[in-house]
This record gives structure tokens, sequence and C-alpha cells, in this order.
């Protein structure tokens, strides 16, 4: 661990100005993620076909590279 | 002084019939394949003969009689200097030869475009009730996988050995951006039993460390040794260990990080800045340990008894990269900004990795997938063995947009759409694709014959002429393009060239 933490320290370009843009998502509220997950799950309920064992067991694939 | 490293990504795309009660994968791959390339030739016979060549014949349905479907293998070559083919039994697409990063994601994406167009228009030609799916990623989820594999062209002279001995640990640490998840586990034994999600596609399928297969016992360091170009000069070396990748953040990344530490290993750079040796004690199991371990805090153990996590790994990795582009630049690699995007986005990844992996859910695909997955499995109280889990960790990687995961996660791209919309039709223009591509624009009927290194053409009477293309950066733009705007007959381009 302390070997990293100085390989990290060392690491010469690593500024704080580049990351200011890209606020980490877990920086947003917890009830906001879940609301976000929530409303997008949703979604995904939408578009999921609609036999998914059916589906899962259909798709065999043999040969390649 | 590292090769200029031009790049290759070739992916073998999931396919089946749905519907069909005889389903037949090869058949299945060359109906795609026939029914883009019909569209295509379609639409250029369209375009050519309107006045408006500048409409958008996207959209453009042909009613009336199917065109006789071929079954035999196909092979297009495309305007963009891609290869389209059937390998075995999947559609296939290998870029054309790009010589930066961002461009081998823009020409991977655009391989992406074409399925899900080549998917439109077999769906066309297909009988009622019946729909192609395609998928793109690696495994059936039954212990059946397929590969995408990487290509970097190297200096012949840089010693097999070191590349090994260098590739090795990070082929198996790479895994924890370049994943692009999977639920359950495909290996046997009684660890994997325990395995819900993990990391990777591939990790299950690797069985030895250095070899020749690609379809059984298949080896981390792959041998392959075919070139496509001067073999005196130059090495192709051919990856089969990473993950189909939806991400445009993960592809770079797996590219990008990968050329760099080839650029090390042709500059002998671990020897010169005295890094110490990596070699791990059991590279094999480590694939699968680092791919198992969703918490990345798997120990793993080292040939001189050290013991360091894949996050350990790669933070030294990229340290001793660091050191490499501030003391010999990063030419080999495109720009000075090309090699300091990689060396950022490298470190942001590992250190999100390190203090928050989920704040990736937006920049890699396993922790997109892992997010939603895992999301609805609580949300609906399921088991980690539910089919629902297993569906959705298939279409995930569905190229139709409409059902595709990955497009609805708000993953982050690193380029803008129209970008690889062009990248469709058009080739890079600073590597031999130029030359190919802008041949079978011009000329498709006059060639009898494109592959990587060279092109064939039939000018009528005379014998087939052949011009090699032995220079993976001869050929580009700035090459040639003086020369193709001053012709106007293939005739004429042999006759100028020489040949």
């Amino acid at each position: 661990m302390a070997e990293r933490e100085q390989i990290k320290r060392q690491a010469p370009s690593r500024t704080d100005e580049e990351s200011v843009e890209d606020v980490p998502a877990s920086n947003k509220k917890g009830e906001e993620l879940k609301a976000e997950l929530d409303d997008l799950l949703d979604e995904i309920d939408e578009v999921l076909e609609e036999n998914a064992e059916e589906f899962v067991r259909s798709y065999v694939q043999k040969g390649g590279e | 002084m590292a090769l200029a490293k031009v790049l290759g990504l070739e992916t073998e795309y999931g396919i089946i019939i749905r519907g069909s009660t005889e389903p037949n994968p090869i058949a299945a791959s060359s109906a795609l394949i026939n029914a883009y390339v019909a569209e295509l030739s379609r639409r250029v016979k369209w375009d050519f003969e309107d006045e408006t060549p500048g409409r958008d014949a996207r959209g453009f349905a042909r009613e009336g009689a199917p065109p006789e479907v071929e079954t035999h293998l196909i092979n297009a070559v495309l305007t963009n200097g891609a290869r389209y083919y059937v390998d075995h039994a999947h559609p296939e697409y290998s870029t054309p030869e790009c010589s930066t990063v961002r461009e081998i994601v823009r020409y991977d994406k655009a391989g992406e475009l074409i399925l899900a167009r080549s998917v439109q228009a077999a769906g066309r030609l297909l009988p009622p009730g019946q729909s192609v799916v395609v998928l793109k990623n690696n495994s059936d989820g039954k212990g059946n996988s397929y590969g995408t594999h990487e290509n970097y062209l190297m200096d012949r002279a840089a010693p097999f050995a070191r590349v090994v001995q260098h590739v090795m640990p990070h082929f198996v640490t790479r895994q924890i951006y370049t994943g692009a998840g999977k639920v359950g586990c495909e290996a046997t034994g009684p660890a994997s039993r325990e395995v819900s999600f993990q990391l990777t596609q591939r990790a299950d399928f690797f069985e030895e460390e250095v070899g020749l297969e690609t379809t059984l016992k298949r080896p981390i360091v792959n041998t392959r040794d075919e070139p496509h170009c001067n073999a005196q000069k130059y090495r192709r070396l051919h990856v089969i260990t990473g993950d189909a990748n939806l991400s445009e953040v993960s592809t770079f990344l797996k590219v990008g990080t990968t050329a760099l530490v080839l650029c090390m290993i042709e500059d002998d750079w671990y020897a010169r800045a005295g890094a110490r040796d990596l070699t791990l004690n059991a590279p094999v199991n480590a694939m699968r340990r680092v791919s198992y371990d969703v918490s990345l805090s798997e120990p793993l153990t080292l040939a001189d008894g050290r013991s360091m996590t894949a996050l350990e790994i790669q933070w030294e990795i990229l340290d001793l990269a660091r050191k490499y582009a501030e003391d010999r630049g990063t030419e080999a690699v495109g720009d000075a900004g090309a090699g300091e995007e990689i060396l950022r986005r490298w470190e942001d990844v590992l250190t999100r990795l390190e203090s928050d992996p989920m704040s990736l859910a937006t920049q890699l695909d396993w922790v997109a997938k892992y997010r939603v997955v895992d999301g609805y499995r609580q949300r609906h109280g399921l088991g980690w063995d539910d089919p629902k889990l297993a569906l959705m960790d298939l279409q995930y990687h569905d190229v139709r947009p409409e059902k595709s995961l990955y497009a609805r996660v708000g993953m982050e791209h690193l380029l803008e759409a129209a970008e690889v919309e062009r990248a469709v039709t058009e080739p890079p223009e600073t590597t031999r694709a130029y030359f190919r591509g802008r041949c079978l624009q011009r000329w498709p009927s006059s060639i009898a014959a494109a592959n990587w290194d060279s092109m064939v053409f039939d000018l009528g009477g005379d014998p087939l002429r052949r011009v090699p293309m032995m220079e993976p950066l001869r050929g580009t733009k700035a090459h040639v393009d003086d020369l193709l705007n001053s012709v106007s007959s293939p005739a004429e381009l042999l006759e100028r060239l020489g040949s």
C-alpha cells in the first residue's frame, strides 16, 4: 500500500484541474443516484427481450477465432 | 527508437436467427454481410443515377423479390479499408490499419454501425417471423467464446522473450479497465461456482501462457506470426486476451496502454529504467483471479515472491510509462497530445478504480454493466442465476440501438457521432488503408482482390496486375492523394505506379 501511494505522489502531471469537470457519480447524493438508477432500470425494463429464459437458452455460439 | 504503432482490431460478433427452426450461423453470417454489401451497391447505383446525390439514401427500403442469398463464405473489403467477412460461424469486422489510438476507436465504433445496418438490411430479406440478433461480445454464457483480437505493428528486432516477459503482467492486470463484464462463470472448478459477476468475458478461456492457438488451449500471449507486411522488418503482435468493448474509454485504454507498453519493450525501457520484474508466478490462474475479483483487492504472487494487486501492478506500469514518455517521447503512438491523453486517462481510471469504482459507471463497460445488472437484481430480489440477468448481460452488447443496454447507460463518448459516421465509408488518411479505400471507392469493378498487403487490379484482357503494399505507413493521403487525383482510370494509375 505505502509503495503505491509513493508511486502516485511521484506521478508528475497529476493535477486537480484535469478532473474538475468530471464530478464522480459518487459525489452526488445517495438519493439522487438511486433515482437515476431507478429511471434507468424502468427504461431497461421496457426494452428487455420478452422471454428471457428462451432468449438466453437459444443463444448458442459454436466455432470462432 | 520505438516503431510507429500501426493498430488494428478484429471483432467476431455473436449471431443468432430468432424464429428459425434450423438456425445455421454460417448461413446467417453470410446473409448478414451479403445484405449489407448488396444494399451498399444498390445505394451506389441509386446515388449515381439520381440527380441529387446529396440526398440521404439510408432508410431506403427495396420492395419485391429478395436477392439470392449466397451461403458460401463471404469476404468483402469496404471502402473504409476494413475487411468484413465470415470467420467460422461469425460475422467478423477487421478495422483498417490505423496510426493513432483515437483512430482505432473511431473505426471500431464504425464497425458497430456497419453491423447494425447489416442487421436492418438482413431483416428485410428474412421470412416473416424471423429476425437476426447480433451481439458485440465474446461468450454465449455456455462455454463458447469468440474473439476480439488486437494487432500492433512491432519492430522485428525486439526479442520475443522480452515481449512475453513484459506483456504478460500487463495483459493479466489491464483487465480491471478493459473488461466488458460478465454475469456468472464458464470455467470449471469449485471456485467458479462462487462467481456471480466477473470483470471480463474472456478470462475463463485462457489455459496456457504462450502459444499459437486461438480456439483451444488459448494462450495469454499468442505467437501467430503473420505480419501482412515486410516480415524482415516487422512483427504483428496478435493479442487475443481482450474483450469486445462497447465503451470508447475502455477500447482507448486497452489499445493505448498496450501500445505504450510495446514501445517500452522495443526501447528496452524496462531494463534501462531499472524497473522491477513484474513477472507473475502463475499468470493463467492470475487472469481468472483478477477477473473474478470485483473488489479489486486480490493479491497476486510475483515470481520474486512479492505480492501485489492488479491495481498496484498497473500503477507500476503507468509510472514506468510516464518516465518513458518524459525521456523518450510518445511519437510512436501519435502526436504529443495522443500520448499525454493515454497517460492522463490511464491515471484517472486507476485513481477512481482505487477510490470508488462505481464512479466509472459511464466510462468502463464492466462497471456500467455491473451497475444495471446488480441494480435490477436488488430491485426485483433476484438470484444471480436468474435468466433476466443473463439476458441483460447479453443485451448490453446488442448492436441494434433500440435494444442495446449499452446505448442507454449514459456512456462517455470520445468521438463525435459524425466522425464515426464518416469512418463507415471513408478510410483513415495516415496508413496504406487510404490507398485501398480510395481505389475501392473509385474503381470497384476493376479490383479483383484487396488484401492487407496488396491490391489486385483486373483491367480486362491483360493478366491481373498486383500492387504490393508491404509498408503499412505508405499509401497514405500525403503519399498518394495527388497521384489519385491526377489519374482518370485504373490503367493510368498502374502506369504511373510502374506496376
